[in-house]
């Protein structure tokens, strides 16, 4: 017997979980990362357990010295890279290499500097294939002018500012369309008064596409300004020392760094970012 | 009344006519000195002979000669021949392998080997080699030509592609670039200064292939013009084909400065 679409239809409905603000995305459980170091002819353990769950339309931000492996962790979150052991889940599934489901914001100087602003921003796009020259155009033209770049189509990278390279940059993971948007200290090459601005931008794009986002940084104030959770991190062996909910209200402007509430979560977090450090 | 003009007649940094255009207008007048010079010490004062140095203009009389004889022309449609069909092979070749090599780490460990002992082989003592093997027709010029231009092109692509952007690579595989697409979209595009670069010298071995392998031996060709002459202690005629060839040389080695420039407009502009 053949089903028709209709009952296939009412089939998968039931099997999928309903979404909302509880629905994990992404679910980290015992990861461990380790790679092989040449020099030394030994491997090394940059993750060392990770256990996470985020969920759909959280922005988490993992904060940690250099050498904790929060990159590491993101670029197994990417599919740049396997994971030793444990299980690393993105929506029930487990990660196996890079998808469209995921979308990567790089530090500078990702842009292919050979193709336009405006073809930089297909790039996901016309590497999957599947929307036609009319689409693509509405789509990386929407982008554009919600990050702010309308009319630099035309441009070439090097012809843009740092921050509107960054802002080319999101524009082009956006265009991909992912569940889940993973920045990778996107503005830690920026000058303190872009990455401001740059700050206040992100959020409202977040608020606008109500993506999923895992954020790495390592600069305290950027991390509880933009976060739901604050992931702190320490370093050798890379573990989650502690997560921090961060109960500020939405939208946040930049004046709210002057809150009172957010001075204690920011000594709180240098404090737990010192003990690592003396370990 | 007090005319005032806010902008002043010179901002410091703002060059001068002669300024913006030094090059052309030092480099020619370079030129002319030497020439009026040279003339000067070959015809009117005479201290060398014609036959050791002609003088320039006695030259540009050789190449008018040459430029108006139907043998002269039958000499440039071989050698011609010979350079298209050795360079135009070996930048099939030098490309195709050159990036085979670059992207696949495996082929490149194999075929290094011979790779770089052929590259440090002065290939042009190949040339008498070539004459047992495809005779004093063309086909010894072409081998000549293929093998002094394919390997300095082979071996620029390859660099290109192993010096890509680890970053810009990482970036298309985040996308789920196939490797195919990898290739396509990264690796040719990025290697293009280098593939460029690799021509520029490609040509200047493929006219020394050119002239040389003719010089060995040939049935036609400037390179067995010149020898010809040196022979019969033409000098003009010998200064008439090195001022060709080098002008030649000259041609393809802006026409590619065309190319790279065509190819770079994405490249900040050195100002």
């Amino acid at each position: 017997m053949v089903l028709s679409p209709s009952a296939r239809d009412v089939g998968t409905q039931a099997t999928t979980p309903a979404r909302g603000s509880d629905f994990v995305v992404l679910k980290a459980e015992g990861v461990k990362i380790h790679y092989w170091v040449e020099r030394d002819r030994a491997a090394f353990c940059a993750v060392d357990g990770i256990d996470i769950e985020i969920t759909e339309g959280e922005f988490v931000v993992i904060v940690g010295p250099s050498g904790c492996g929060k990159t590491t962790f993101l670029d197994a979150v990417g599919g740049l890279r396997k994971i030793s052991s444990g299980r690393l889940e993105l929506e029930g599934e487990p990660i196996n290499g890079p998808g469209p489901d995921r979308a990567i914001v790089f530090q500078q100087a990702s842009l292919f500097p050979w193709k336009t602003v405006h073809a930089n921003v297909a790039y996901g796009l016309t590497i999957a294939g599947k929307h036609s020259k009319t689409e693509v155009k509405e789509i990386v033209e929407g982008n554009l002018n919600l990050v702010g770049l309308a009319g630099f189509g035309r441009s070439y990278p090097s012809e843009l500012s740092g921050g509107m390279q960054q802002r080319a940059n999101l524009a082009r993971a956006l265009s991909a369309d992912p569940e889940m948007l993973l920045l990778d200290e996107p503005f830690g090459a920026l000058d303190a008064q872009t990455r401001d601005t740059m700050q206040e931008e992100l959020l409202r794009i977040w608020s606008v596409k109500k993506k999923t986002a895992l954020f790495i940084t390592h600069d305290i104030k950027e991390a509880i300004y933009l976060a739901d959770r604050v992931v702190v991190m320490s370093a050798r062996p890379g573990r989650i020392a502690e997560i921090i909910h961060i109960d500020l209200p939405r939208p946040r402007s930049l004046s709210i760094r002057r809150d009172p509430k957010f001075h204690e979560y920011e000594e709180r977090i240098t404090a737990l970012l010192e003990k690592g450090r003396k370990k | 009344m007090v005319l005032v003009s806010d902008i002043p007649s010179r901002v410091p940094g703002q060059p001068t006519p002669f300024q913006r255009h030094r090059g052309w207008i030092l480099g020619g007048v370079s030129i002319v000195v030497l020439l009026v010079l040279w003339q000067l010490c070959t015809a009117v004062w005479g201290l060398t002979k014609e036959m050791i140095l002609p003088a320039p203009l006695t030259i540009a009389r050789s190449i008018g000669t040459l430029l108006v004889s139907g043998e002269f022309w039958h000499d440039m449609a071989v050698s011609g021949q010979e350079f298209a069909i050795g360079f135009g092979l070996a930048i099939v070749v030098g490309l195709v392998l050159g990036l085979v090599m670059g992207w696949f780490a495996t082929l490149q460990k194999v075929l290094d080997p011979f790779v770089n002992f052929l590259n440090s082989t002065p290939r042009i003592a190949l040339a008498p080699l070539f004459i047992i093997w495809f005779g004093i027709g063309i086909w010894s010029k072409v081998a000549v030509i293929f093998f002094g231009a394919v390997f300095p092109i082979v071996i620029t692509t390859m660099a290109g592609v192993m010096n890509l952007d680890p970053l810009l690579l990482r970036a298309a595989r985040s996308f789920g670039a196939s490797n195919m697409q990898m290739f396509r979209t990264v690796a040719l595009p990025g290697a293009v200064p280098y593939i460029l670069s690799g021509l520029r010298l490609g040509v200047a071995h493929a006219l020394t292939g050119v002239v040389v392998g003719e010089f060995i031996a040939a049935n036609a060709g400037v390179g067995l013009l010149m020898v010809r002459a040196a022979q019969f202690y033409d000098t003009p005629t010998v200064f008439a084909g090195v001022v060709i060839v080098a002008s030649l040389g000259l041609l393809f080695t802006s026409l590619l400065g065309l190319a790279e420039r065509r190819f770079q407009a994405w490249k900040p502009s050195k100002s």
